[in-house]
């Protein structure tokens, strides 16, 4: 075991190990105009990543070919493409158990196929990043942009993020492997956005520099013994819990679904620390708040904007970190407001009801406008509905033009 | 009228550069100093179905993404946009803001009567511009049609200078560029038509270079005003 710091030293392309606080928060940034594929890509080449195993299909984004040629340049240690989204996160699993930092992409209906291996990621502890670039998952079918996933990955024991802009999600890849890697921790991440909102919109994102990277994952820091079939933290392929019925075997995998929760809730303080809190606020004294995730933050904040130029004033929380849930955070920003509007990119409102189980008088939600299936959510959209939640007149939006 | 943001809507068919349009827009605007954002609409990727991109451009930073539904500009890319409604929104200016401008690539009128009262309704000043025989015509491809659509609204809103389109056009194809594969194909079509990259840049600013200067004359003819910019 090696005793030295790798700080300091040169990976083979040049680049230098360095203390990823210096490197996130101080070192001089570089302003790039990008789409959120390249921007995947970007981050990527700074994080040392071991294996980053692709289904590069539509629906998805062009960060799976892009990060392919990251591999042809020598930033990647291994690139292979699975047979499928399930195989994808399966094989994630093997290249993590064996010790390496493992990056990977889906969305949509590929995030659905590969479910079953989400909740097994989190139970053997480990510390994989995939990037979520939502789409719509029901039939009829869709490729565009439906953030209704999410709420499946929000009980799987996920470490659970969604990104708002292309800047988020540039510094919370390279932050993301830091929290999730960290001992007390040691979940996978899955970093959302909305797909084609941040992945295919061209926007001005400042990059670290090229010449820096994240020091290597160090598999030692890892909680659990590696965890081959031989050595789970109990045994469980000889001898599998599902095989027997005894009290022993329920308790077992009852207290470590607990563990991988309590693991969660110690994410909080690194999470805090990394992303400036769990959630970012902007006048919580007004008395209408707009509560959102993702890009229904943008849209708010537009929204906000046309609403103040007609001298209504909205406050805004945006939510950073969907697991951990910032359910203190939330109660205290929105103990002013009479009025929480929660417009979401998503048929049943996944967000307004996590929000209404957490804070008192929780008939001050209002849960939407919601739109689904791709469909984009125009600003006058939200000012207009708050507008009517407040029984001031509005005009007839869709009638404009037609 | 002077805006704080300019937003743009390019409705066009797959395969004719309505996302690069947009994105060599956006690159623009924001190498003249403004803040811009650009993103592309479309389903699975194929050639001659609705294929739609949006440009914001503006003094301050630019939040909203996504399919722009209130839009200040429309650019008609194809007639077929028009005729057969290959379009995301019906009728093809659903949508289009007072004062607004429309800029439709076609050498043949278009609109019904109905479409031209409504918009003469709206205030909505109608450019038509035959890009495709212009783009023929310098660049020797229908391929530049997108180029044409990019001079015209500059021309016309001056929401991007010249320089600072040069200079977008320069990164764009300047170097090699990482797109998908529909996008990487006609790249590769393009570039075999020309015997050197600086050839195809040199054509594409040409064509882009004509298309503005059709643009700004006609703007200042007919008096129509939309501008970027701080409202005095």
């Amino acid at each position: 075991m090696a005793t030295q710091s790798v700080i300091g030293q040169k990976n083979n392309k040049g680049q230098t190990f360095t203390d990823p606080r210096y490197m996130m928060h101080e070192a001089e940034r570089t302003p790039s105009f990008f789409t959120g594929s390249e921007v995947i890509k970007e981050a990527i080449r700074r994080a040392s990543c071991d294996v980053m195993i692709a289904y590069p299909i539509t629906p998805q984004s062009e960060a799976a070919a892009l990060i392919g040629e990251l591999f042809a340049e020598g930033y990647i240690g291994d690139y292979f493409r699975g047979e499928s989204e399930f195989a994808v996160m399966s094989q994630c699993a093997g290249a993590a158990f064996g010790g390496a930092r493992v990056f990977t992409t889906t969305a949509g209906p590929g995030t659905m196929r590969a479910m079953e291996n989400f909740p097994m990621w989190a139970g053997a502890r480990l510390p994989i990043q995939m990037i979520v670039t939502c789409r719509g998952i029901n039939s009829p079918l869709s490729i565009q942009p439906d953030t209704l996933e999410i709420s499946y990955l929000m009980q799987t024991g996920m470490l659970v993020w969604h990104a708002e802009t292309a800047q988020d999600f540039y510094d919370w890849i390279l932050k993301g492997y830091m929290v999730s890697e960290e001992p007390d921790v040691h979940l996978p991440l899955a970093l959302c956005c909305d797909g084609f909102f941040v992945t295919h919109t061209k926007d001005m994102v400042d990059l670290t520099p090229v010449d820096m990277c994240l020091p290597p994952y160090d598999p030692y820091r890892s909680p659990v013994p590696c965890m081959d079939m031989e050595c789970p933290p109990v045994r469980m392929m000889r001898d599998p819990f599902v095989m027997k019925s005894n009290y022993i075997s329920y308790a077992t995998h009852a207290s470590w679904q607990q563990e991988v929760w309590a693991a969660v809730e110690r994410s909080r303080k690194h999470s805090i620390a990394w992303l400036d809190g769990l959630i970012d606020t902007e006048n919580t004294d007004a008395e209408i708040l707009l509560l959102a995730s993702g890009t229904a933050v943008s849209q708010g904040r537009e929204a906000i904007e046309i609403l103040a130029d007609e001298g209504i004033r909205v406050g805004l929380v945006k939510v950073k970190t969907l697991r951990p849930w910032p359910g203190e955070e939330i109660i205290e920003a929105t103990k002013n407001a009479k009025h929480i509007i929660v417009p979401e990119f998503n048929v049943t409102g996944w967000l307004a009801r996590e929000v209404k189980a957490t804070i008192p008088n929780n008939e001050r939600v209002h849960a939407g406008p919601h739109v689904c299936g791709g469909m984009t959510m125009p600003p006058e959209i939200i000012a207009s509905e708050i507008k009517t939640l407040l029984g001031i007149k509005v005009q007839t939006l869709s009638a404009r033009g037609s | 009228m002077i805006k704080r943001r300019i937003n743009i809507r390019m409705s066009g068919l797959g395969g004719q550069g309505a996302v690069t349009a947009a994105h060599v827009m956006a690159m623009a605007a924001s190498k003249d100093g403004k803040f811009a954002i650009s993103n592309p609409f479309f389903g699975a990727e194929k050639r001659m179905a609705p294929a739609e991109s949006y440009c914001r451009i503006g003094i301050n930073k630019i939040y909203d993404r996504g399919e722009l539904v209130f839009p200040d500009v429309i650019q008609v890319f194809h007639p077929q946009v028009i005729t057969m409604g290959k379009s995301y929104t019906m009728p093809f200016y659903s949508g289009i803001k007072e004062g607004g401008v429309v800029i439709i690539n076609t050498d043949m009128p278009l609109l019904s009567d109905e479409d031209v009262n409504r918009l003469k309704e709206l205030n909505v000043a109608v450019f038509e511009i035959p890009g495709t025989n212009i783009a023929l015509e310098i660049a020797g491809t229908e391929l530049a049609t997108n180029m044409t659509m990019i001079g015209s609204v500059s021309g016309i809103t001056k929401c991007v200078s010249m320089q600072g389109l040069e200079a977008a056009l320069q990164e764009r194809f300047g170097k090699k560029f990482v797109a998908s594969g529909g996008t990487a194909t006609l790249d590769e079509a393009i570039k075999k038509k020309f015997a050197k990259k600086e050839m195809l840049l040199k054509k594409n600013l040409e064509t882009v270079t004509r298309a503005y200067e059709i643009g700004a004359e006609w703007a200042e003819k007919n008096n129509v005003e939309l501008q970027v910019g701080v409202a005095a």
